[in-house]
Protein backbone atom coordinates (compact mmCIF):
# COMPACT_ATOMS: atom_id res chain seq x y z
CA UNK A 1 0.00 0.00 0.00
CA UNK A 2 1.39 3.67 -0.68
CA UNK A 3 2.26 5.09 2.29
CA UNK A 4 0.62 3.11 4.67
CA UNK A 5 -2.87 4.37 2.99
CA UNK A 6 -5.78 2.08 2.94
CA UNK A 7 -7.70 3.93 0.71
CA UNK A 8 -6.45 6.64 -1.81
CA UNK A 9 -7.91 8.45 -4.28
CA UNK A 10 -7.35 11.67 -6.29
CA UNK A 11 -9.06 13.00 -9.00
CA UNK A 12 -11.87 10.81 -9.11
CA UNK A 13 -15.02 12.10 -11.18
CA UNK A 14 -17.97 10.29 -11.62
CA UNK A 15 -20.61 11.60 -13.77
CA UNK A 16 -23.95 10.38 -14.42
CA UNK A 17 -25.00 12.75 -17.47
CA UNK A 18 -25.16 16.26 -16.70
CA UNK A 19 -24.83 15.57 -12.98
CA UNK A 20 -21.35 15.70 -11.35
CA UNK A 21 -21.95 13.29 -8.38
CA UNK A 22 -18.18 12.94 -7.45
CA UNK A 23 -16.00 16.14 -8.81
CA UNK A 24 -12.30 15.47 -8.28
CA UNK A 25 -12.51 14.11 -4.81
CA UNK A 26 -9.04 13.13 -3.26
CA UNK A 27 -8.95 10.93 -0.14
CA UNK A 28 -6.30 9.15 2.19
CA UNK A 29 -7.51 6.76 4.48
CA UNK A 30 -4.09 5.33 6.58
CA UNK A 31 -4.38 1.97 7.90
CA UNK A 32 -5.96 1.91 11.09
CA UNK A 33 -7.60 5.12 11.22
CA UNK A 34 -11.26 5.85 11.26
CA UNK A 35 -12.48 8.47 8.27
CA UNK A 36 -16.09 10.15 7.79
CA UNK A 37 -17.09 10.99 5.30
CA UNK A 38 -19.50 14.27 6.36
CA UNK A 39 -22.20 15.74 3.90
CA UNK A 40 -25.86 16.06 3.18
CA UNK A 41 -28.32 13.79 0.65
CA UNK A 42 -26.61 14.17 -2.63
CA UNK A 43 -22.97 14.92 -1.53
CA UNK A 44 -21.48 11.94 -3.25
CA UNK A 45 -20.72 10.31 -0.24
CA UNK A 46 -22.41 6.78 -1.64
CA UNK A 47 -21.50 7.31 -4.79
CA UNK A 48 -17.96 7.35 -3.45
CA UNK A 49 -18.64 4.29 -1.54
CA UNK A 50 -19.94 2.52 -4.56
CA UNK A 51 -17.08 3.23 -6.42
CA UNK A 52 -14.52 1.50 -4.07
CA UNK A 53 -16.67 -1.44 -4.51
CA UNK A 54 -16.13 -0.87 -8.25
CA UNK A 55 -19.74 -0.90 -8.40
CA UNK A 56 -19.31 2.26 -9.99
CA UNK A 57 -16.91 3.11 -12.39
CA UNK A 58 -15.20 6.29 -12.11
CA UNK A 59 -15.41 8.66 -15.00
CA UNK A 60 -11.77 9.67 -14.39
CA UNK A 61 -8.77 9.60 -11.67
CA UNK A 62 -7.11 6.96 -9.65
CA UNK A 63 -8.51 4.81 -6.92
CA UNK A 64 -6.59 1.99 -4.88
CA UNK A 65 -7.63 0.58 -1.94
CA UNK A 66 -5.14 -1.73 0.11
CA UNK A 67 -2.60 -1.59 -2.57
CA UNK A 68 -4.98 -2.83 -5.41
CA UNK A 69 -5.78 -0.23 -8.45
CA UNK A 70 -9.43 0.24 -9.13
CA UNK A 71 -11.66 -1.31 -10.82
CA UNK A 72 -8.87 -3.70 -12.40
CA UNK A 73 -7.82 -5.42 -9.10
CA UNK A 74 -11.25 -4.78 -7.20
CA UNK A 75 -11.99 -8.38 -6.66
CA UNK A 76 -9.00 -8.35 -4.95
CA UNK A 77 -10.13 -5.71 -2.43
CA UNK A 78 -12.89 -6.68 -1.87
CA UNK A 79 -11.80 -10.00 -0.32
CA UNK A 80 -10.17 -7.99 1.98
CA UNK A 81 -12.80 -5.50 2.69
CA UNK A 82 -16.29 -5.41 4.29
CA UNK A 83 -19.06 -3.74 3.39
CA UNK A 84 -22.09 -2.46 5.61
CA UNK A 85 -24.32 -0.95 2.94
CA UNK A 86 -27.01 2.20 3.78
CA UNK A 87 -30.24 0.03 2.57
CA UNK A 88 -30.58 -3.35 4.59
CA UNK A 89 -30.07 -6.28 1.93
CA UNK A 90 -30.29 -9.05 3.93
CA UNK A 91 -31.77 -12.11 3.01
CA UNK A 92 -35.35 -11.77 5.26
CA UNK A 93 -36.31 -15.64 4.94
CA UNK A 94 -32.80 -16.77 6.11
CA UNK A 95 -32.12 -16.98 10.16
CA UNK A 96 -29.12 -14.76 11.34
CA UNK A 97 -26.99 -17.64 10.99
CA UNK A 98 -27.68 -18.80 7.51
CA UNK A 99 -27.23 -14.99 6.66
CA UNK A 100 -23.47 -15.14 7.94
CA UNK A 101 -23.24 -18.59 6.89
CA UNK A 102 -23.75 -17.23 3.12
CA UNK A 103 -21.30 -14.85 3.82
CA UNK A 104 -18.19 -17.08 4.72
CA UNK A 105 -18.73 -18.68 1.58
CA UNK A 106 -18.42 -15.23 -0.62
CA UNK A 107 -15.51 -14.49 0.96
CA UNK A 108 -14.33 -17.95 0.89
CA UNK A 109 -13.68 -18.83 4.30
CA UNK A 110 -12.16 -22.62 4.41
CA UNK A 111 -14.72 -24.63 5.51
CA UNK A 112 -12.55 -25.61 9.29
CA UNK A 113 -13.32 -22.05 9.94
CA UNK A 114 -16.33 -20.92 9.25
CA UNK A 115 -17.96 -21.91 12.42
CA UNK A 116 -15.51 -20.00 14.25
CA UNK A 117 -15.92 -16.90 12.03
CA UNK A 118 -19.80 -17.03 12.49
CA UNK A 119 -19.61 -17.56 16.24
CA UNK A 120 -17.07 -14.53 16.50
CA UNK A 121 -19.63 -11.87 13.84
CA UNK A 122 -22.54 -12.90 16.21
CA UNK A 123 -20.68 -12.03 19.45
CA UNK A 124 -19.80 -9.09 18.67
CA UNK A 125 -22.52 -8.14 17.36
CA UNK A 126 -24.57 -9.37 20.70
CA UNK A 127 -26.49 -11.98 18.40
CA UNK A 128 -25.49 -14.59 19.86
CA UNK A 129 -28.79 -15.78 21.57
CA UNK A 130 -30.56 -14.76 17.93
CA UNK A 131 -28.81 -17.14 15.64
CA UNK A 132 -31.77 -19.02 15.37
CA UNK A 133 -34.33 -16.26 14.65
CA UNK A 134 -35.42 -14.95 11.22
CA UNK A 135 -34.09 -11.41 9.85
CA UNK A 136 -37.78 -10.56 9.28
CA UNK A 137 -38.74 -10.96 13.45
CA UNK A 138 -35.44 -8.78 14.08
CA UNK A 139 -35.90 -5.47 15.09
CA UNK A 140 -34.18 -2.75 13.22
CA UNK A 141 -31.16 -2.30 15.37
CA UNK A 142 -30.18 -5.93 15.65
CA UNK A 143 -30.64 -5.65 11.74
CA UNK A 144 -28.20 -3.51 11.34
CA UNK A 145 -26.27 -5.26 14.06
CA UNK A 146 -26.43 -8.01 11.82
CA UNK A 147 -25.61 -6.14 8.27
CA UNK A 148 -22.41 -5.20 10.69
CA UNK A 149 -21.56 -8.58 11.57
CA UNK A 150 -21.82 -9.67 8.13
CA UNK A 151 -19.22 -6.85 6.79
CA UNK A 152 -16.57 -8.55 9.56
CA UNK A 153 -17.02 -12.19 8.93
CA UNK A 154 -14.35 -12.47 7.14
CA UNK A 155 -11.96 -10.39 9.74
CA UNK A 156 -11.62 -7.38 6.73
CA UNK A 157 -8.81 -5.16 6.90
CA UNK A 158 -10.71 -2.30 5.96
CA UNK A 159 -14.69 -1.89 6.50
CA UNK A 160 -16.46 0.62 4.16
CA UNK A 161 -19.78 2.00 6.14
CA UNK A 162 -22.26 3.78 4.18
CA UNK A 163 -24.74 6.14 6.73
CA UNK A 164 -24.60 2.72 9.13
CA UNK A 165 -27.22 4.36 11.64
CA UNK A 166 -29.41 6.35 9.62
CA UNK A 167 -33.14 5.37 10.30
CA UNK A 168 -32.67 4.29 13.52
CA UNK A 169 -33.99 5.46 17.00
CA UNK A 170 -31.05 7.59 19.44
CA UNK A 171 -30.83 4.45 22.04
CA UNK A 172 -30.13 2.27 18.81
CA UNK A 173 -27.45 4.62 17.41
CA UNK A 174 -25.63 4.54 20.36
CA UNK A 175 -25.41 1.26 20.45
CA UNK A 176 -24.22 1.16 17.09
CA UNK A 177 -21.39 3.45 17.82
CA UNK A 178 -20.51 1.71 20.65
CA UNK A 179 -20.05 -1.22 18.22
CA UNK A 180 -18.37 1.05 15.88
CA UNK A 181 -16.26 2.21 18.54
CA UNK A 182 -15.18 -1.04 19.41
CA UNK A 183 -13.97 -1.75 15.86
CA UNK A 184 -11.80 1.36 15.80
CA UNK A 185 -10.45 0.71 19.00
CA UNK A 186 -9.14 -2.56 17.58
CA UNK A 187 -7.36 -0.64 15.05
CA UNK A 188 -9.54 -1.84 11.96
CA UNK A 189 -9.46 0.90 9.12
CA UNK A 190 -12.75 2.71 8.30
CA UNK A 191 -14.26 4.74 6.48
CA UNK A 192 -17.82 5.75 7.45
CA UNK A 193 -20.01 8.33 5.12
CA UNK A 194 -22.60 9.73 7.52
CA UNK A 195 -25.02 12.69 7.71
CA UNK A 196 -24.87 12.99 11.55
CA UNK A 197 -22.28 15.49 12.50
CA UNK A 198 -22.44 13.78 16.17
CA UNK A 199 -21.36 10.43 14.64
CA UNK A 200 -18.49 12.12 12.91
CA UNK A 201 -17.19 14.05 15.69
CA UNK A 202 -17.87 11.41 17.71
CA UNK A 203 -16.53 8.55 15.76
CA UNK A 204 -13.58 10.00 13.13
CA UNK A 205 -10.09 10.49 13.91
CA UNK A 206 -10.72 12.59 10.29
CA UNK A 207 -12.99 13.61 8.90
CA UNK A 208 -13.90 14.99 5.42
CA UNK A 209 -16.48 16.79 4.73
CA UNK A 210 -18.22 17.02 1.20
CA UNK A 211 -20.40 18.85 -1.03
CA UNK A 212 -21.64 18.90 -4.55
CA UNK A 213 -19.12 15.70 -4.89
CA UNK A 214 -16.42 17.57 -3.51
CA UNK A 215 -14.17 17.82 -0.45
CA UNK A 216 -14.52 20.88 0.95
CA UNK A 217 -12.34 20.67 3.92
CA UNK A 218 -10.86 17.74 5.75
CA UNK A 219 -8.87 17.25 8.94
CA UNK A 220 -9.71 15.67 12.33
CA UNK A 221 -12.47 17.36 14.17
CA UNK A 222 -11.36 19.59 16.87
CA UNK A 223 -9.16 20.82 14.66
CA UNK A 224 -11.55 21.30 11.41
CA UNK A 225 -13.55 23.14 14.37
CA UNK A 226 -11.08 25.86 15.95
CA UNK A 227 -9.36 26.10 12.43
CA UNK A 228 -12.96 27.52 10.91
CA UNK A 229 -15.34 28.42 13.50
CA UNK A 230 -13.18 29.32 16.59
CA UNK A 231 -13.77 27.70 19.84
CA UNK A 232 -16.69 29.70 20.91
CA UNK A 233 -20.04 30.80 19.19
CA UNK A 234 -22.67 33.63 20.50
CA UNK A 235 -25.99 32.57 19.87
CA UNK A 236 -27.86 35.47 19.13
CA UNK A 237 -31.93 35.40 19.40
CA UNK A 238 -34.26 37.82 18.10
CA UNK A 239 -36.63 39.23 15.63
CA UNK A 240 -35.22 39.16 11.79
CA UNK A 241 -34.17 42.78 12.05
CA UNK A 242 -32.17 42.42 14.80
CA UNK A 243 -30.77 39.33 13.51
CA UNK A 244 -29.64 41.46 10.19
CA UNK A 245 -28.12 44.02 11.97
CA UNK A 246 -25.85 41.18 14.21
CA UNK A 247 -25.45 40.14 10.86
CA UNK A 248 -24.08 43.28 9.44
CA UNK A 249 -22.23 44.16 12.95
CA UNK A 250 -20.84 40.90 13.05
CA UNK A 251 -19.74 41.05 9.30
CA UNK A 252 -18.18 44.92 10.15
CA UNK A 253 -15.77 43.34 12.76
CA UNK A 254 -14.65 40.71 10.86
CA UNK A 255 -16.77 37.32 12.35
CA UNK A 256 -18.03 35.44 10.37
CA UNK A 257 -21.74 34.48 10.67
CA UNK A 258 -24.70 31.82 10.04
CA UNK A 259 -28.10 31.51 10.02
CA UNK A 260 -29.80 28.93 12.17
CA UNK A 261 -33.85 29.57 12.09
CA UNK A 262 -35.03 32.13 14.94
CA UNK A 263 -31.45 32.72 15.42
CA UNK A 264 -27.63 33.98 14.50
CA UNK A 265 -24.86 32.50 14.88
CA UNK A 266 -21.66 34.33 15.30
CA UNK A 267 -18.27 32.53 14.75
CA UNK A 268 -15.39 32.63 16.60
CA UNK A 269 -16.18 35.49 19.24
CA UNK A 270 -13.07 34.02 21.65
CA UNK A 271 -10.81 35.54 19.07
CA UNK A 272 -12.67 38.73 19.09
CA UNK A 273 -14.03 39.93 22.23
CA UNK A 274 -14.52 43.42 20.90
CA UNK A 275 -18.28 43.52 20.36
CA UNK A 276 -21.33 44.31 21.59
CA UNK A 277 -23.67 41.52 21.14
CA UNK A 278 -25.56 39.70 23.69
CA UNK A 279 -26.47 36.01 23.32
CA UNK A 280 -25.82 32.17 24.62
CA UNK A 281 -22.31 31.22 24.55
CA UNK A 282 -21.74 27.22 23.28
CA UNK A 283 -19.18 25.58 21.96
CA UNK A 284 -18.23 25.52 18.10
CA UNK A 285 -18.88 22.58 16.72
CA UNK A 286 -18.27 20.31 13.08
CA UNK A 287 -22.10 21.50 11.80
CA UNK A 288 -20.90 25.45 12.27
CA UNK A 289 -17.99 24.45 10.33
CA UNK A 290 -20.02 22.33 7.76
CA UNK A 291 -22.82 25.64 7.13
CA UNK A 292 -19.30 28.03 6.91
CA UNK A 293 -17.96 25.67 4.57
CA UNK A 294 -20.63 24.53 2.14
CA UNK A 295 -23.52 27.22 2.82
CA UNK A 296 -25.79 24.13 3.08
CA UNK A 297 -27.98 23.33 6.07
CA UNK A 298 -27.30 19.47 7.24
CA UNK A 299 -29.62 16.78 8.79
CA UNK B 1 3.05 -0.75 4.52
CA UNK B 2 4.01 -3.53 2.35
CA UNK B 3 2.54 -3.79 -1.16
CA UNK B 4 -0.78 -5.49 -1.27
CA UNK B 5 -0.08 -9.36 -1.12
CA UNK B 6 -3.47 -11.17 -2.42
CA UNK B 7 -2.96 -12.06 -5.93
CA UNK B 8 -5.46 -10.82 -8.38
CA UNK B 9 -8.02 -12.88 -8.65
CA UNK B 10 -9.38 -13.97 -12.11
CA UNK B 11 -12.96 -14.62 -13.57
CA UNK B 12 -15.21 -17.34 -13.35
CA UNK B 13 -13.54 -18.85 -10.21
CA UNK B 14 -14.84 -21.53 -8.35
CA UNK B 15 -15.46 -20.13 -4.87
CA UNK B 16 -17.13 -17.19 -6.23
CA UNK B 17 -19.86 -19.51 -7.80
CA UNK B 18 -19.92 -21.74 -4.58
CA UNK B 19 -20.63 -18.81 -2.75
CA UNK B 20 -23.74 -17.73 -4.77
CA UNK B 21 -24.70 -21.52 -5.28
CA UNK B 22 -24.68 -21.68 -1.52
CA UNK B 23 -26.95 -18.42 -1.13
CA UNK B 24 -29.63 -19.99 -3.54
CA UNK B 25 -29.28 -23.43 -2.02
CA UNK B 26 -29.59 -22.36 1.54
CA UNK B 27 -32.86 -19.76 0.85
CA UNK B 28 -34.27 -22.35 -1.27
CA UNK B 29 -34.42 -24.41 1.65
CA UNK B 30 -36.69 -21.99 3.01
CA UNK B 31 -39.44 -22.17 -0.07
CA UNK B 32 -38.87 -25.52 -2.14
CA UNK B 33 -42.25 -27.10 -1.67
CA UNK B 34 -44.31 -23.98 -3.07
CA UNK B 35 -41.73 -23.65 -5.73
CA UNK B 36 -41.55 -27.66 -5.98
CA UNK B 37 -45.33 -27.96 -6.22
CA UNK B 38 -46.01 -24.96 -8.61
CA UNK B 39 -43.24 -26.64 -10.63
CA UNK B 40 -44.28 -29.97 -10.62
CA UNK B 41 -48.71 -29.66 -10.76
CA UNK B 42 -48.90 -27.17 -13.51
CA UNK B 43 -47.51 -29.18 -15.84
CA UNK B 44 -48.84 -32.27 -14.61
CA UNK B 45 -52.09 -30.72 -14.55
CA UNK B 46 -51.41 -30.31 -18.48
CA UNK B 47 -50.19 -32.89 -19.38
CA UNK B 48 -53.46 -35.22 -17.92
CA UNK B 49 -55.97 -32.47 -19.17
CA UNK B 50 -54.42 -32.22 -22.77
CA UNK B 51 -53.12 -35.75 -22.78
CA UNK B 52 -57.00 -37.30 -21.88
CA UNK B 53 -58.33 -34.52 -23.19
CA UNK B 54 -56.84 -34.75 -27.07
CA UNK B 55 -56.45 -38.66 -26.58
CA UNK B 56 -60.12 -38.97 -26.44
CA UNK B 57 -60.63 -37.21 -29.31
CA UNK B 58 -57.17 -38.36 -31.46
CA UNK B 59 -56.01 -41.75 -30.52
CA UNK B 60 -52.37 -41.50 -32.01
CA UNK B 61 -49.82 -38.89 -33.21
CA UNK B 62 -47.12 -39.51 -35.35
CA UNK B 63 -47.52 -43.22 -34.25
CA UNK B 64 -47.14 -42.96 -30.38
CA UNK B 65 -49.72 -42.90 -28.22
CA UNK B 66 -51.41 -39.05 -27.47
CA UNK B 67 -50.88 -39.18 -23.82
CA UNK B 68 -47.22 -39.91 -24.41
CA UNK B 69 -46.86 -37.42 -27.42
CA UNK B 70 -47.61 -34.80 -24.87
CA UNK B 71 -45.63 -35.83 -22.03
CA UNK B 72 -42.33 -36.08 -24.11
CA UNK B 73 -43.47 -32.32 -25.02
CA UNK B 74 -44.37 -31.11 -21.54
CA UNK B 75 -41.06 -32.03 -20.14
CA UNK B 76 -39.90 -28.69 -22.51
CA UNK B 77 -42.85 -26.38 -20.98
CA UNK B 78 -42.22 -28.04 -17.22
CA UNK B 79 -38.31 -26.64 -18.33
CA UNK B 80 -39.58 -23.32 -19.97
CA UNK B 81 -41.79 -22.71 -17.11
CA UNK B 82 -39.43 -23.39 -14.08
CA UNK B 83 -36.47 -21.60 -15.74
CA UNK B 84 -37.77 -18.26 -17.48
CA UNK B 85 -40.28 -17.09 -15.01
CA UNK B 86 -38.26 -17.62 -12.10
CA UNK B 87 -35.13 -16.28 -13.55
CA UNK B 88 -37.36 -12.84 -14.65
CA UNK B 89 -39.05 -12.69 -11.85
CA UNK B 90 -36.26 -13.45 -9.06
CA UNK B 91 -33.53 -11.65 -10.87
CA UNK B 92 -35.90 -8.05 -11.06
CA UNK B 93 -36.81 -8.78 -7.40
CA UNK B 94 -33.16 -9.06 -6.47
CA UNK B 95 -31.77 -6.46 -7.85
CA UNK B 96 -34.64 -3.88 -7.69
CA UNK B 97 -36.35 -4.40 -4.59
CA UNK B 98 -34.17 -6.92 -2.17
CA UNK B 99 -30.56 -5.25 -3.01
CA UNK B 100 -29.23 -9.10 -2.61
CA UNK B 101 -27.10 -7.97 -5.37
CA UNK B 102 -25.31 -5.41 -3.69
CA UNK B 103 -24.36 -7.22 -0.87
CA UNK B 104 -22.76 -10.51 -2.97
CA UNK B 105 -20.56 -7.81 -5.28
CA UNK B 106 -19.57 -5.67 -2.75
CA UNK B 107 -18.07 -9.43 -1.65
CA UNK B 108 -15.32 -10.76 -3.99
CA UNK B 109 -17.49 -11.69 -6.69
CA UNK B 110 -18.23 -10.33 -10.47
CA UNK B 111 -21.33 -9.95 -12.15
CA UNK B 112 -19.93 -12.67 -14.98
CA UNK B 113 -19.70 -15.00 -11.65
CA UNK B 114 -23.09 -13.89 -9.99
CA UNK B 115 -25.10 -14.81 -13.37
CA UNK B 116 -23.64 -17.48 -14.05
CA UNK B 117 -24.09 -18.84 -10.54
CA UNK B 118 -27.30 -18.05 -10.62
CA UNK B 119 -28.34 -19.65 -14.59
CA UNK B 120 -27.00 -22.70 -13.14
CA UNK B 121 -28.98 -22.77 -10.08
CA UNK B 122 -32.10 -22.21 -11.98
CA UNK B 123 -30.74 -25.15 -14.71
CA UNK B 124 -30.33 -27.79 -12.27
CA UNK B 125 -33.74 -26.90 -10.56
CA UNK B 126 -35.15 -27.05 -14.07
CA UNK B 127 -33.29 -29.84 -15.13
CA UNK B 128 -35.02 -31.79 -12.29
CA UNK B 129 -38.73 -30.58 -12.93
CA UNK B 130 -38.32 -30.93 -15.99
CA UNK B 131 -38.61 -34.45 -15.54
CA UNK B 132 -41.79 -34.74 -13.55
CA UNK B 133 -43.94 -35.22 -16.92
CA UNK B 134 -42.13 -38.29 -17.64
CA UNK B 135 -42.62 -39.83 -14.72
CA UNK B 136 -46.08 -39.10 -14.46
CA UNK B 137 -46.78 -40.52 -17.95
CA UNK B 138 -44.91 -43.01 -16.75
CA UNK B 139 -47.21 -43.79 -14.22
CA UNK B 140 -49.78 -43.36 -17.23
CA UNK B 141 -48.38 -46.41 -19.39
CA UNK B 142 -45.10 -44.90 -20.75
CA UNK B 143 -42.65 -47.44 -21.50
CA UNK B 144 -39.37 -46.61 -19.73
CA UNK B 145 -36.36 -46.46 -22.02
CA UNK B 146 -32.98 -46.05 -21.43
CA UNK B 147 -32.78 -42.93 -23.80
CA UNK B 148 -34.69 -41.74 -20.54
CA UNK B 149 -31.39 -41.16 -18.83
CA UNK B 150 -30.50 -37.86 -21.39
CA UNK B 151 -33.50 -36.04 -20.44
CA UNK B 152 -32.21 -34.19 -17.29
CA UNK B 153 -29.58 -33.64 -18.93
CA UNK B 154 -31.62 -32.16 -22.14
CA UNK B 155 -33.65 -30.16 -19.40
CA UNK B 156 -30.57 -29.01 -17.96
CA UNK B 157 -29.12 -27.55 -21.03
CA UNK B 158 -32.41 -25.73 -22.69
CA UNK B 159 -32.97 -24.63 -18.50
CA UNK B 160 -29.88 -22.98 -18.35
CA UNK B 161 -30.84 -21.16 -21.51
CA UNK B 162 -34.20 -19.91 -20.82
CA UNK B 163 -32.70 -19.27 -17.22
CA UNK B 164 -30.02 -16.86 -18.87
CA UNK B 165 -33.42 -15.50 -21.22
CA UNK B 166 -35.28 -14.52 -18.04
CA UNK B 167 -31.82 -12.88 -16.76
CA UNK B 168 -31.85 -10.86 -19.76
CA UNK B 169 -35.32 -9.92 -19.83
CA UNK B 170 -35.02 -9.16 -16.16
CA UNK B 171 -31.96 -6.89 -16.80
CA UNK B 172 -33.36 -4.47 -19.36
CA UNK B 173 -36.69 -4.13 -17.92
CA UNK B 174 -37.71 -1.52 -15.91
CA UNK B 175 -40.42 -2.50 -13.99
CA UNK B 176 -42.57 -5.55 -13.96
CA UNK B 177 -44.80 -4.13 -16.03
CA UNK B 178 -42.96 -4.99 -18.98
CA UNK B 179 -42.36 -8.52 -18.77
CA UNK B 180 -46.43 -8.82 -19.72
CA UNK B 181 -44.66 -7.91 -22.94
CA UNK B 182 -42.31 -10.92 -23.30
CA UNK B 183 -44.66 -13.33 -21.85
CA UNK B 184 -47.58 -12.22 -24.59
CA UNK B 185 -44.97 -11.87 -27.33
CA UNK B 186 -42.43 -14.24 -26.94
CA UNK B 187 -42.90 -16.99 -24.71
CA UNK B 188 -46.93 -17.67 -25.35
CA UNK B 189 -45.63 -17.68 -29.30
CA UNK B 190 -42.46 -19.94 -28.35
CA UNK B 191 -44.61 -22.15 -25.99
CA UNK B 192 -47.70 -23.09 -28.81
CA UNK B 193 -45.23 -23.37 -31.61
CA UNK B 194 -42.72 -25.63 -30.16
CA UNK B 195 -44.36 -29.07 -31.65
CA UNK B 196 -45.59 -30.00 -27.64
CA UNK B 197 -49.27 -30.56 -28.48
CA UNK B 198 -48.99 -31.19 -31.94
CA UNK B 199 -46.36 -32.20 -34.84
CA UNK B 200 -44.83 -28.91 -36.30
CA UNK B 201 -45.54 -31.11 -39.96
CA UNK B 202 -48.97 -29.51 -39.41
CA UNK B 203 -47.98 -25.98 -39.71
CA UNK B 204 -48.18 -24.11 -42.89
CA UNK B 205 -43.99 -24.03 -44.04
CA UNK B 206 -43.18 -20.78 -42.76
CA UNK B 207 -44.78 -22.16 -39.61
CA UNK B 208 -42.31 -24.71 -40.00
CA UNK B 209 -39.14 -22.55 -40.18
CA UNK B 210 -40.17 -20.29 -37.68
CA UNK B 211 -40.64 -23.73 -35.34
CA UNK B 212 -37.30 -24.74 -36.57
CA UNK B 213 -35.39 -21.53 -34.94
CA UNK B 214 -37.41 -21.70 -31.46
CA UNK B 215 -35.43 -23.34 -28.74
CA UNK B 216 -38.08 -24.75 -27.08
CA UNK B 217 -38.98 -26.83 -30.44
CA UNK B 218 -35.31 -28.43 -30.21
CA UNK B 219 -35.68 -29.70 -26.74
CA UNK B 220 -39.01 -31.10 -27.25
CA UNK B 221 -38.01 -32.92 -30.22
CA UNK B 222 -34.79 -33.96 -28.36
CA UNK B 223 -36.69 -35.34 -25.18
CA UNK B 224 -39.14 -37.58 -27.73
CA UNK B 225 -36.05 -38.46 -29.55
CA UNK B 226 -34.26 -39.87 -26.40
CA UNK B 227 -37.60 -41.21 -25.49
CA UNK B 228 -38.68 -43.45 -28.49
CA UNK B 229 -35.29 -43.60 -30.11
CA UNK B 230 -32.64 -41.19 -31.03
CA UNK B 231 -32.86 -39.77 -35.00
CA UNK B 232 -28.75 -39.95 -35.16
CA UNK B 233 -26.91 -36.51 -36.18
CA UNK B 234 -30.35 -34.17 -36.57
CA UNK B 235 -30.36 -34.96 -32.48
CA UNK B 236 -27.01 -33.88 -32.26
CA UNK B 237 -27.77 -30.80 -33.97
CA UNK B 238 -30.61 -30.26 -31.84
CA UNK B 239 -28.40 -30.52 -28.81
CA UNK B 240 -25.68 -27.96 -30.58
CA UNK B 241 -28.52 -25.80 -31.12
CA UNK B 242 -29.35 -25.81 -27.71
CA UNK B 243 -26.03 -25.61 -26.19
CA UNK B 244 -25.37 -22.42 -28.95
CA UNK B 245 -29.09 -20.77 -27.45
CA UNK B 246 -27.40 -21.18 -23.76
CA UNK B 247 -24.12 -20.02 -24.89
CA UNK B 248 -25.67 -16.76 -26.60
CA UNK B 249 -28.57 -16.13 -23.70
CA UNK B 250 -25.39 -16.45 -20.66
CA UNK B 251 -23.41 -13.04 -22.92
CA UNK B 252 -26.36 -11.75 -23.80
CA UNK B 253 -27.36 -11.94 -19.69
CA UNK B 254 -24.28 -10.99 -18.59
CA UNK B 255 -24.17 -7.56 -20.77
CA UNK B 256 -27.56 -6.74 -19.41
CA UNK B 257 -26.53 -7.26 -15.96
CA UNK B 258 -23.53 -5.41 -15.89
CA UNK B 259 -25.13 -2.62 -17.47
CA UNK B 260 -27.78 -2.81 -14.77
CA UNK B 261 -25.95 -3.44 -11.81
CA UNK B 262 -22.33 -1.36 -12.27
CA UNK B 263 -22.94 2.03 -13.18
Amino acid sequence: MSDGLAIRLRGVVKRYGAITAVDHLDLDVPVGTCVGLLGPNGAGKSTTMRILTAQSIADEGEIEVLGFRLPRESKAARAECGVVPQLDNLDTTLTVQQNLLVFTHLYRIGRADRAEAIERALKMANLVDRRDTRVDKLSGGMRRRLLIARALVHRPRLVLMDEPTVGLDPQVRQELWALIDALRSEGTTILMSTHYIEEAQRLADTVLIMSHGSAVAAGPPAELVTKHAGSQVLEVYGPPTRLAEVESEAGAAGLRTRRTGTSISVLGVDANGDHSFEGERRPANLEDVFVLLTGEEID
Amino acid sequence: MAAATSPRLGRLERPALTGVLVREVVNFSSFWRSTTFSSTVEPTIYLLAFGFGFGALVGRIEGHRTIDFIATGTVATAVLFSAAFPAMFGTFVKYQFQRTYDAILAAPVDTEELVTAEALWIATRAGLYGCVPLLVAMAFGLNPSWGMLVVPLIAWTAGFGWACFGITVAGFAKSFENFNYIVSAVLTPLFLVAGTFFPLSRLPRWGQVLGELNPLHHCVQLVRDAVFGFAGWVDLARYGALVLFGLAMWRLAIHAMERKLID
